[in-house]
């Protein structure tokens, strides 16, 4: 039953393994995406996170639209 | 389409409404390096709220599943832990996001983020080890029992070791933030909403996926 969710999750699985690992990593970097989020008393930062979880949401209903699709083409038999 | 069956998901739409916008309306205290993330409370707190009734509403039917084996409590085990885990997984980037630009760091040596990070692992190896077996019914079992212990490492894990330690998150010294002499008022009337309509949204799409799965199931043989 490999199929391209247990490969998403695998995934997952090693980038969160391999990031607690990582040593602390100061960011005091100043590329252009480092002011921006710097500027304004950091609104960009919420605005970030608001995205991050819009896409989040939006990437499931995607996965769970296909999977229903599935199941309708093999229900019509 | 009854509209009275819908109630709690037009309250969702209504209520994330106003907390996005109020979000980014009402004063929030300016404190140290914080400044305007402070308003994060009203998307990046929800996300673990959402994840605890999830992850609650999924092993209490683990247990039911194993005192009368009905595939139909596996299914809403299995689907509640598996929103829960996108729920988590969100709380987790938003808070490395933020950590980012107030901590110094993305992934720190913070207690509270690692060991959430080892709570959300033993979620992902949940549905891994779903994936592992074919048979239906040895599925739902071995998950069910895995899924009791993965529940009784997730409350310490999450709520009880990092506040026993020194943390940079907040609620490690004091309360987590939900006493009104830590958390202004102001925040509160827009946190409270925020808690219960981001868990409304966890739920709705916890329910879809319940569905599907019902559907799946009868349709198996097919």
């Amino acid at each position: 039953m490999i199929n391209r969710a247990s490969y998403f999750l695998l995934t997952l699985v090693f980038t969160l393994c391999s990031l607690l690992v990582q040593a602390q990593q100061q960011n005091t970097e100043t590329g252009p995406v480092n002011e921006m989020f710097r500027s304004n008393g950091k609104i960009y930062v919420v605005v970030a996170v608001l995205l991050i979880i819009f896409i989040g949401i939006i990437i499931y209903l995607v996965q769970l639209d296909r999977k229903i699709s599935k199941l309708e083409k093999r229900s019509q038999h | 389409m009854k509209m009275a069956k819908h109630w709690w998901k037009i309250l969702a739409v209504l209520l994330l409404f106003y907390v996005i916008t109020a979000g980014f309306w009402v004063k929030v205290p300016a404190i140290e390096n914080n400044e305007q993330t402070t308003r994060n409370l009203f998307f990046h707190v929800p996300m673990w709220i959402s994840m605890y009734t999830l992850f609650g509403i999924s092993v209490v039917y683990s247990l039911l599943f194993l005192s009368k084996y009905d595939l139909k409590r596996d299914i809403v085990a299995s689907s509640a832990a598996n929103v829960g885990v996108l729920f988590g997984l969100m709380g987790f980037v938003t808070g490395s996001l933020w950590a980012t630009y107030t901590w110094g760091g993305t992934i720190t040596n913070d207690p509270k983020q690692i060991s959430t990070a080892v709570a959300l692992l033993i979620y992902l190896a949940y549905l891994v080890l779903r994936m592992s077996i074919n048979d239906i019914d040895k599925r739902a079992r071995v998950s069910a029992i895995y899924n009791v212990f993965a529940f009784a490492l997730l409350i310490p894990l999450t709520y009880i070791l990092p506040r026993m330690v020194d943390s940079l998150h907040p609620g490690s010294v004091s309360s987590p933030g939900f006493k009104s002499s830590d958390t202004d008022g102001t925040l509160m009337r827009v946190f409270y909403p925020a808690m219960l309509a981001w868990t409304l949204l966890g739920l709705w799409i916890f329910n879809l996926r319940v569905r599907y799965k019902k559907l799946e199931l009868k349709n198996i043989f097919k």
